[in-house]
């Protein structure tokens, strides 16, 4: 028994390596400034419906993002793995969502895919660390919903068991299908990418893509339907534009602020035992020890 | 308007630290908006719960008792608590930013069409003008928290939508008794007039929790160590220091990453904060993710190999040196010159 599953990831800036530019002056953030990668707990997921597809034989995984054009990367990324397809969904009416805005058009989009067994989603995205967008999608499908996953033990007759990992113990629960999941760190990584697929897939484009190279591609992806990405704009999925963007989002960034050091006036020690003794005696005489 | 409400964790029976840290902003806050504290608990055999967080402040706890609520699951919750959101309609509504909070805060700002900013470390109240509308607001929650793995700060407020909703993570707040025979109201939630069969459909099979074992929040001398104890055993090597210090040890990610120390013993911006008054930190570089929970310390000692490490910044005593043989010699001098 195949299962579909649709795996949400999300390109993210790599905020371990940020400079100056990083935010623009309305306080979103200067994306074209950073290196873009796969959201790390992200690839946590495919992993676990990759796992589920192997166990499963006729399950199938498609790759859901929302994102500006380049995040068709993410889908070629997935496709590498081992996913079997894609959906970008772009558009300029996206822009500037906050987790509630981007909770409601993936739902939107998740509703026009229409038939899926399981949704699964990285725990948190490095770029926010907010943790809210696949509980959110959960609760705007009506689905069940099951965080913190660190292993899904199994995914058959309606059911899926799954065990979670909590700040202070590990616990195995059971829900109905479909529901959504979102997965950590603690889950095994992902396999690497698998070079026979990555000839495949090198030259799955989305449309937009394609327009941008010669016609050679075009006639290429005509051949071999799987070469496309499916590329949505707002207008291929029916939502209520009040809800979506900068406007359909509730929190707003009121201010940015660098994180600045106030350095302090510090005693320098060097490592011999005179120095540090008088450290220890002055410590105890002040009352900071013993 | 509306009041502000704060969603109580308990432990066995206990209303969690983190929820009282909350009840104790949240107090301050209510104070400042001339609102009232509210406070809800859910879960089972709560009698006698409201004894531990009237001290604190709340001036109406809304208790949800039910065998359905005895162990947390994510539906049943979001359901009682929707409920009771439509009518009593917060102004602001505070939980931790724990496993439960983080599963359960979305569920609740996603059904109730309203923002959510996780992870908070800093929350204030002040007014907002939108130029472009033309609109002024006043008495706006602002929340507070690092952005872009902890490089900037951003406040972000939520103008038009309610509850203004936030987590703060355990230990970010200060915990205080606001008054110790303040008493407010308790009000019963009907949670079987609730509660619908679909909200019961994720079953919880097994659970092993542990009792944290690490109390290094409330620990007056801390010693933490980073990637540059170089190996289990040579982080080991602090428990020494901890004990003849009567201290608790912490430790950086990288450290907890490269397995010599366990989660729990984690501090900065996704571990825990700390404000002892004492923290050395031996071996720890110093990057912004970690120093955000533990540069309030009252001294802060860095002993470290790179005379330029961003930790000595912020550090009162500086060393300079091997941090195993620095640490051996500090347990060598403190024994010797203490009585
Ligand atoms: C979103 C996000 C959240 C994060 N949250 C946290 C968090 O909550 N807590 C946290 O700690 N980090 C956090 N980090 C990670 C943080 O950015 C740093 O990577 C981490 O704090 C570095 O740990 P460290 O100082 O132990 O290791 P390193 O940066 O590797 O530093 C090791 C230090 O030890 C010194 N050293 C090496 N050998 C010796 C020796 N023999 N004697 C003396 N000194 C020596 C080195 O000079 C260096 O200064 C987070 C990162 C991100 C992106
Ligand atoms: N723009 C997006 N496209 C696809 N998935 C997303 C997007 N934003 C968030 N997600 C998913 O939701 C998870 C949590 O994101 P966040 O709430 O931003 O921390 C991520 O790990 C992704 O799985």
């Amino acid at each position: 028994m195949g299962l579909k599953i649709i795996v949400l990831a999300k390109q993210v800036p790599d905020t371990r390596n940020v400079g100056k530019d990083a935010m623009k002056a309305d306080g979103t953030v200067n994306r074209a400034a950073l290196a873009a990668i796969f959201n790390p707990e992200d690839l946590n997921a495919l992993e676990q419906a990759l796992r589920l597809k192997d166990r499963y034989p006729g399950s199938e995984i498609t790759i859901l993002t929302m994102g500006p054009g380049r995040a068709a990367d993410i889908i070629r990324e997935g496709l590498y793995r081992g996913a079997d397809k894609g959906y970008l969904l772009t558009d300029r009416a996206f822009a500037g969502s906050d987790t509630l805005a981007t909770s409601y058009a993936i739902a939107c989009a998740i509703r026009k895919i229409k038939n899926f067994d399981l949704i699964v989603a990285g725990r948190q995205a490095i770029d926010g660390d907010t943790a809210q967008v696949g509980p959110q999608v959960a609760e705007k499908l009506h689905l069940p919903q099951i965080t913190y996953a660190q292993e899904v033990k199994s995914a058959e007759n309606g059911k899926i068991t799954v065990v979670r990992r909590l700040e202070r113990g590990v616990e195995t629960v059971e829900a109905p299908l479909p529901c959504v999941i979102t997965v950590n760190s603690s889950a095994p990584d992902c396999r690497p990418r698998n070079a026979k697929r990555v000839m495949k897939y090198k030259h799955a484009k989305t449309v937009t893509e394609s327009q941008a190279q010669s016609e050679d591609y075009i006639d290429l992806s005509t051949d071999r339907p799987y070469l496309n990405i499916e590329e949505w704009s707002v207008n291929d999925i029916e939502t209520d534009m009040k809800w979506l963007g900068l406007g359909g989002s509730p929190t707003k960034v009121k201010k940015i602020e660098n994180v600045v050091f106030q350095a302090k006036e510090s005693k320098r020690i060097t490592n011999n035992e005179e120095e540090l003794e008088a450290m220890i005696v002055e410590l105890i005489e002040n009352h900071t020890i013993g | 308007m509306g009041n502000l409400f704060v969603i109580c964790e308990i432990e066995e029976g206990k209303i969690a630290d983190v929820s009282l840290e909350l009840l104790t902003k949240g107090r301050s806050l209510a104070n400042d908006l001339s609102c009232k504290l509210e406070a809800v608990v859910l879960g089972h055999q709560l009698k006698g719960i409201e004894k531990q967080v009237f001290p604190f402040g709340v001036d109406v706890l809304h208790v949800a008792d039910s065998k359905d609520l005895d162990i947390y699951t994510t539906l049943p919750f979001t359901a009682v608590i929707v409920d009771l959101f439509k009518q009593e309609k917060p102004e602001i509504c505070l939980l931790g930013a724990t496993t439960l909070g983080r599963d359960l805060g979305p569920r609740i700002s996603s059904a109730l069409q309203s923002g959510l900013t996780a992870d908070c470390t800093s929350l204030e109240i002040g007014d907002h003008e939108d130029k472009k509308a033309g609109k002024n607001y006043k008495n706006l929650l602002y929340q507070i928290r690092p952005a872009f793995g902890g490089n900037i700060v951003a406040t972000i407020i939520n103008p038009d939508c309610r509850p203004q909703m936030a987590t703060v993570r355990e230990g970010v707040m200060k915990m205080e008794i606001y008054n110790e025979s303040h008493k407010g109201k308790v009000k019963t939630i009907e949670v079987d007039k609730i509660l619908k069969p679909e909200d019961l459909v994720v079953k919880v099979i097994e659970r092993h929790m542990e009792k944290s074992k690490v109390n290094i929040k409330n620990s007056s001398i801390i010693v933490a160590g980073g990637y540059g104890m170089g190996s289990r055993e040579g982080f080991n090597q602090l428990f020494q220091l901890a004990e003849v210090l009567s201290a608790e040890v912490g430790a950086s990610r990288a450290a907890v990453d490269a397995g010599y120390a366990d989660h729990e013993r984690q501090i900065g911006q996704t571990g825990v904060t700390v404000r002892p008054k004492l923290y050395i930190a031996c071996g720890i570089s110093g990057q912004i993710q970690h120093t955000a929970g533990m540069e309030e310390s009252a001294m802060i000692i860095a002993i470290n190999n790179d005379s330029n490490a961003p930790i000595n910044k912020i550090a009162d005593y500086v060393i300079n040196g091997e941090v195993n043989d620095i640490v051996a010699k500090l347990i060598k001098l403190y024994k010797k010159n203490s009585k």
